[in-house]
């Protein structure tokens, strides 16, 4: 097993609101080179705010308060800013959920890939523009020369999303952040673009962590999965095993509401009950215990941590069994 | 009555906007141009397709949102487009609406009891006394405990909050529900809480009301519709049972829209890459000629460029028939 390109170690950030509890709070995992890994969680899990803290870009009055950010050998959090800007865009490339989001109005897509190309790679004026339109038909943006001139109001929500990941990508990172990238996007749209990351993974190499909320997207592209639930991850497993034998009831739960095609009018689902808590009001023991249907006295005497269960797999359940452990 | 609760036939709406910035060329979006449908009481019709195929402007205008430009609706029994504004307020109590976003549907400054109580109000339903009971029964079957009538929106989950515009919207004992994406901007977790409260309405209501549900995720509406109209740039291109529709689609947009859901499980093998990947979607500014699909059909010929494909299969409430607007049909 290759040495991981990114080594996240808890990983803690914390917000004023909510009496500064952590909203991401103390979570662990790696990213190895060529691998696509799932962070999967709901609405305020801390998705968002994990990606934010990779590049140490967590939105005021936010602020990371401990860990590790371990980018191929260097930690990140301790960088000074101009190696900070290196790795924003160099190492690591950022796309975002709102698709032209980080797309500049006024500057034609042409305008900002070269200035990528030129700031990152060092390339002349021209070869940059060349090189821009390589960009363009690499992420299948059709009649790339054309598109070059245009700005981002006159694309589509694909074809805006497409031209943002060609520009996280033009800087030549080794690792690509994607924060929801095709949550706002048509599932015919978001079947081409996961299409296209499997396709990068496999031609450049690309590492890729891939933040949802679908468990239907983690499917369709992950190789590995982290599931996070308010603020932790409860649960890590190669994409086949976490589906075929999930550990966590939360992973259940999410697995097992999931309405299916073949579904009739009118049957019932199995849901999860009650909601998600807020980062303020989470209390002591297993965050999910007040949901569970599993749960026992014990889930309460303190916060279960990451146990391997099998090879590769852990979970954070104080009923899940460790290999030939009891549970 | 005979015949469907609403019968909707040849409905059109174009939106005409001013060039960018108020300067340039006033442009034209055709946003619905043809929609017939209809449903009984007690059944469920899905309108499906991609971001702007016209299935919010096609829905508001059967709420009267939106005035259409053509085409007739008729609604339990009167011609709908025809009722002059007075009397159209009075008929508005027949139908209930929940709209996608929990958080920007329920006016922040009402409390809960307000809230739901407000459509009775307007249409001068029972006293202050009776509302109030009527709005703690309404809570109750969606979840909502009674010590929530004094509180306001924001206290409550997206998940409560939408519960809360569902009780809202059965306030007046509609005989037409309208949903717009209602369950979309929830956490997964609680969209099957929903899913299983709207299942349970539709069953225990009396009389039980037709419901117009507008979706984008297919096995959502697998489990909600008893039929379903997929529509492609402001028309309906193939309506039928849901399940049939889903297991043998013959419109090739039906086909590319279920190839491109992601599968349930990395186990299930994926569709060929050519049956998902299929160009951008046009815009509605800018409908192509002919069949409006044909820029990103796999079998698209030259007649598909020219003519438009009429609808074959026939117009029938109550599952059964289908029909589908394509020259060469999948089998
Ligand atoms: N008030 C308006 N003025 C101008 N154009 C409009 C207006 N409302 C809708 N449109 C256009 O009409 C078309 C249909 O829009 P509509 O909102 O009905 O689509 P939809 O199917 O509900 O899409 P979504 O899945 O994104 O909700 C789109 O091209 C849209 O941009
Ligand atoms: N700018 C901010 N100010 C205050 N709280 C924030 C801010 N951004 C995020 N949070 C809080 O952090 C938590 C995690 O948010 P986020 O990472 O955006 O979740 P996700 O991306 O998983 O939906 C939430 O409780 C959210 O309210
Ligand atoms: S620790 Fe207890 S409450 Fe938490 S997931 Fe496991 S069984 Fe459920
Ligand atoms: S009419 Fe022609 S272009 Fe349209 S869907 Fe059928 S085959 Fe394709
Ligand atoms: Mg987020
Ligand atoms: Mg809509």
């Amino acid at each position: 097993m290759s040495e991981p390109l990114l080594s996240v170690r808890n990983l803690t950030v914390t917000f004023p609101a909510g009496n500064g509890a952590p909203v991401v709070d103390g979570i662990s995992f790696d990213v190895r080179p060529g691998e696509i890994v799932a962070l999967v969680g709901e609405s305020g899990s801390g998705k968002s705010v994990t990606a934010f803290a990779l590049l140490d870009l967590v939105p005021e009055p936010g602020r990371t308060t401990g860990g590790e950010i371990v980018f191929e050998g260097r930690d990140v959090r301790g960088l000074p800013p101009a190696d900070l800007r290196k790795v924003r865009g160099g190492g690591i490339g950022l796309v975002f959920q709102e698709p032209g989001s980080a797309l500049d109005p006024v500057r034609t897509i042409g305008v900002e890939l070269a200035g990528v190309l030129r700031r990152h790679r060092g390339l002349s004026r021209a070869e940059a523009r060349r090189a821009a339109v390589e960009w363009l038909r690499r992420v299948s943006l059709p009649e790339p020369e054309r598109r070059l001139d245009d700005y981002p109001h006159r694309m589509s929500g694909g074809m805006k999303q497409r031209a943002t990941i060609a520009l996280a990508l033009a800087g030549g990172p080794r690792l690509l952040v994607a924060d929801e990238p095709t949550t706002a996007l048509d599932v015919t749209i978001q079947a081409q673009i996961l299409a296209l990351l499997r396709r990068l993974r496999d031609e450049l190499g690309l590492a890729v962590l891939l933040i949802t909320h679908d468990l239907g997207v983690v499917a369709e592209v992950a190789d590995r999965a982290l599931v996070m639930y308010a603020g932790e991850i409860v649960e890590e497993a190669e994409v086949a095993e976490l589906f075929d034998a999930p550990a966590h009831p939360y992973t259940r739960g999410l697995l097992a509401s999931r309405p299916d095609a073949g579904g009739a009018p009118g049957a019932r689902l199995v849901a999860i009950a009650g909601s998600v808590p807020e980062p303020g009001s989470r209390g002591a023991g297993c965050l999910f215990a007040p949901r569970c249907p599993e749960a026992v006295p014990g889930c309460l005497a303190a916060r279960p941590s990451l146990r391997e269960v099998a090879p590769g797999h852990r979970a954070a359940c104080i009923l899940a069994a460790g290999p030939g452990g009891k549970p | 009555m005979s015949g469907p609760l609403l019968e909707v036939a040849g409905l059109r709406k174009d939106f005409v906007s001013a060039g960018r910035f108020g300067r340039g060329a006033r442009s034209r979006v055709a946003a619905v141009s043809d929609v017939s449908f209809a449903v009984d009481a007690g059944e469920t019709l899905a309108l499906v397709g991609e971001s702007g195929s016209g299935k919010t402007t096609a829905v508001r205008m059967v709420l009267r949102l939106i005035e259409p430009d053509g085409g007739t609706i008729r609604f339990d029994g009167v011609d709908w487009l025809s009722l002059p504004i007075g009397e159209l307020n009075r008929q508005r109590r027949k139908v209930g609406v929940v709209f996608q976003d929990p958080a920007t549907s329920l006016d922040p400054r009402m409390n809960v009891e307000q809230i739901v109580t407000e459509p009775l109000v307007i249409h001068r339903v029972g006293d202050r006394k009776e509302r109030r009971r009527r709005a703690v029964a309404l809570l109750s079957a969606v979840g909502i405990p009674e010590s929530a009538l004094e509180r306001r929106p924001v206290e409550f989950s997206g998940g409560q909050r939408q519960r809360i515009a569902i009780a809202r919207a059965l306030s007046t004992a509609p005989k037409l529900l309208v949903l717009d994406e209602p369950i979309s901007a929830l956490d997964v977790s609680v969209r099957a809480q929903v899913l299983n409260l709207l299942a349970d309405l539709s069953e225990s209501s009396t009389p039980r009301p037709a419901t117009l549900f507008v979706g984008h995720d297919l096995s959502v509406v697998a489990h909600v519709a008893h039929r379903t109209a997929v529509m492609y740039l402001g028309r309906i291109v193939e309506e039928g049972p849901t399940g049939e529709l889903f297991r043998t689609p013959r419109h090739p947009y039906t086909a590319l829209l279920l190839a491109s859901q992601p599968r349930r499980s990395p186990s299930e093998r994926r569709p060929p890459e050519g049956a998902s990947v299929a160009g951008e979607p046009a815009s509605a500014a800018s409908i192509p000629p002919g069949c409006a699909f044909h820029p990103r059909c796999p079998v698209a010929t030259a007649r598909c460029r020219e003519e438009v494909p009429p609808e074959t299969g026939s117009l029938a409430a109550g599952g059964g028939p289908r029909r589908f607007a394509c020259f060469q049909p999948l089998s």
